[in-house]
């Protein structure tokens, strides 16, 4: 489980941040959601330690991650695995080097013992074959499944998406959403996921907390976000023109 | 002056919570390879033409009988020594390692590289940079001191070739009234203007923001910014140590 507890963080004045708290359960696809520029990837940046807020906690099971001793905050760093929005993989390195990067500066692995984990994980992503091709040489979903694929090599127990569907077709964005929750509940790994699609909201929201210019709006699951009563939400939701016309019809 | 202190800032980070030593060594002979290897045609053509024209326009510029030929010799190696192969393979150095390091640090940073090495815990700075800045001064005086061998070189081709001068007196003319100290000096100016070209230029790739274009303008400014410092170098230098 992590917890944020009045979150924020101003850049240069202005206030992007401002007092988020929420609590993220484990086995659970915890969602981020609101409008571009509201501040989700600030937020994630701020759970995740790269970027220090202005005040707040994220505890980590129990652990203050910005209180923490220097050697607290690695141990919680090597239990986190991120997906980042356009993959960051490393353009230098083969596929099977990007993934086994976190082994190979995060564990002490025979490298025997190293491969077969990459292999394992690769596999568990769907792919094969493509462990000596380069990032610049596979397309945009395959680059997300190796993301995923090294975001939890090290056998993490939070993983962090931004955007894991931005820039996918519908139904590759289905498949990548899928394999986020199957990976979730199978590992029983603490799953936060920063999104704008509406599908993937209400396919895998165990928890959605709603965010608009810097603020939590609203929080709760995917089974009743649909009859909220925020005007803000109610818009954000309902700006797909087919989902409008399935509420008016309703 | 903000960005002066970021800059000093950045270097005081590369030595903050590193990885092993292993692993820096291992980093820093890739950049060996890629910093070092990748340049050395360029000064091979730079450094053998700089020494041909040398030549050639000392000897147009002696029209007295009374300088005896040799001299070209000694002014190539001299001019070589002291400013061409040091200073001006510095901004030849710039211009292709310099716009290189921005160009892949700014490209890491706006695709999140350096955002997936730091979640991980590991000092983006320290470990992008350091072996960068490692690599160049430790190869940029190897490059220098062959960018000096092949303008000397080149003066003696184009000075036997042109008939301006024969071998006995070019020979002659570099080895008359040679100083070591000059070489030394040399050595001291390439090892601080390849610590300026790749940490300014790191410095520049590292703090990118934006897109492509800021890629681009990075690299530029990386190229532009460390002209400069060379050239402010050079003087500084002159006048402390000579
Ligand atoms: N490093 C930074 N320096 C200054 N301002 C920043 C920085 N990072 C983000 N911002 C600002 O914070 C605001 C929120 O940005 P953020 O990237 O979190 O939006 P977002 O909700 O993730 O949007 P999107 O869905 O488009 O990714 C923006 O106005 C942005 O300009
Ligand atoms: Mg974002």
């Amino acid at each position: 489980m992590i917890e944020i507890k009045n979150i924020r963080k101003s850049f240069k004045g202005t206030e992007v941040i401002k007092g988020i708290s929420g609590e993220f359960q484990q086995g659970k696809v915890n969602m981020i959601i609101g409008a571009s520029g509201t501040g989700k990837s600030v937020l994630l940046k701020c759970i995740v330690g790269l970027v220090t807020p202005d005040e707040g906690n994220v505890i980590y099971r129990g652990r203050d991650f910005f209180n923490s001793e220097k050697d607290v905050q690695r141990e919680i760093r090597q239990e986190i695995g991120m997906l980042f929005q356009g993959g960051a993989l490393f353009d230098s390195m083969t596929v099977e080097k990007n993934v086994m990067f976190p082994l190979d500066v995060l564990t002490k692995m025979p490298s025997d013992e190293k491969l077969d984990r990459v292999n394992f994980c690769l596999k568990r992503v769907g792919l094969e074959n493509v462990n000596t091709k380069m990032p610049s040489e596979i397309s945009g979903g395959m680059k997300k499944r190796v993301g995923i694929a090294r975001a939890i090599v090290n056998n993490s127990k939070f993983l962090f998406c931004d955007e894991p569907n931005s820039g996918l077709d519908p139904q590759t964005s289905i498949l990548i959403d899928e394999l986020i929750k199957e990976i979730t509940y199978e590992y029983d790994i603490t799953t936060v996921v920063v999104s704008h699609d509406m599908n993937s909201v209400v396919e895998s929201g165990d928890y959605i907390l709603f965010m608009y210019q810097g603020n939590k709006l609203w929080e709760g699951t995917k089974d009743d976000i649909l009859q909220n009563d925020v005007p803000e939400l109610q818009d954000f939701i309902f700006a797909n023109h087919i989902l409008r016309r399935l509420k008016e019809k309703a | 002056m903000k960005s002066i202190g970021k800059y000093f800032i950045l270097l005081g980070s590369l030595f903050k919570n590193r990885e092993s030593f292993k692993t820096y060594f291992k980093l820093t002979i890739n950049e060996c390879v890629l910093i070092g290897v990748n340049s050395i045609i360029i000064v091979v053509i730079v450094s053998t033409f700089m020494g041909a024209v040398t030549a050639v326009q000392t000897a147009y510029n002696l029209v007295s009988p009374l300088i005896p030929n040799n001299v070209i010799g000694l002014i190539v190696r001299d001019m070589t020594v002291l400013e061409l192969a040091p200073t001006i393979m510095a901004i030849v150095f710039a211009g292709k390692v310099g716009s290189n390091i921005a160009g892949e640090l700014g490209t890491m940073r706006i695709t999140e590289q350096i955002d997936a090495l730091e979640v991980m815990g590991i000092n983006g700075a320290s470990y992008l940079i350091l072996p960068k800045i490692l690599a160049s001064v430790f190869m940029y005086p190897l490059l220098v001191i062959m960018a000096a061998f092949l303008s000397i070189t080149g003066g003696y081709l184009a000075g036997i070739m042109t008939n301006i001068i024969t071998e006995q007196e070019y020979i002659y003319g570099i080895r008359l009234d040679f100083n070591e100290y000059t070489v030394t000096f040399a050595l001291i100016k390439s090892v601080v203007f390849a610590f300026l070209v790749s940490s300014i230029s790191a410095y520049k790739g590292f703090f990118t923001r934006g897109g492509a274009l800021e890629v681009g303008l990075a690299s530029t400014s990386a190229v532009t910014n460390s002209v400069i410092a060379i050239l402010l170098a050079d003087y500084l230098l002159a006048q402390l140590l000579l």
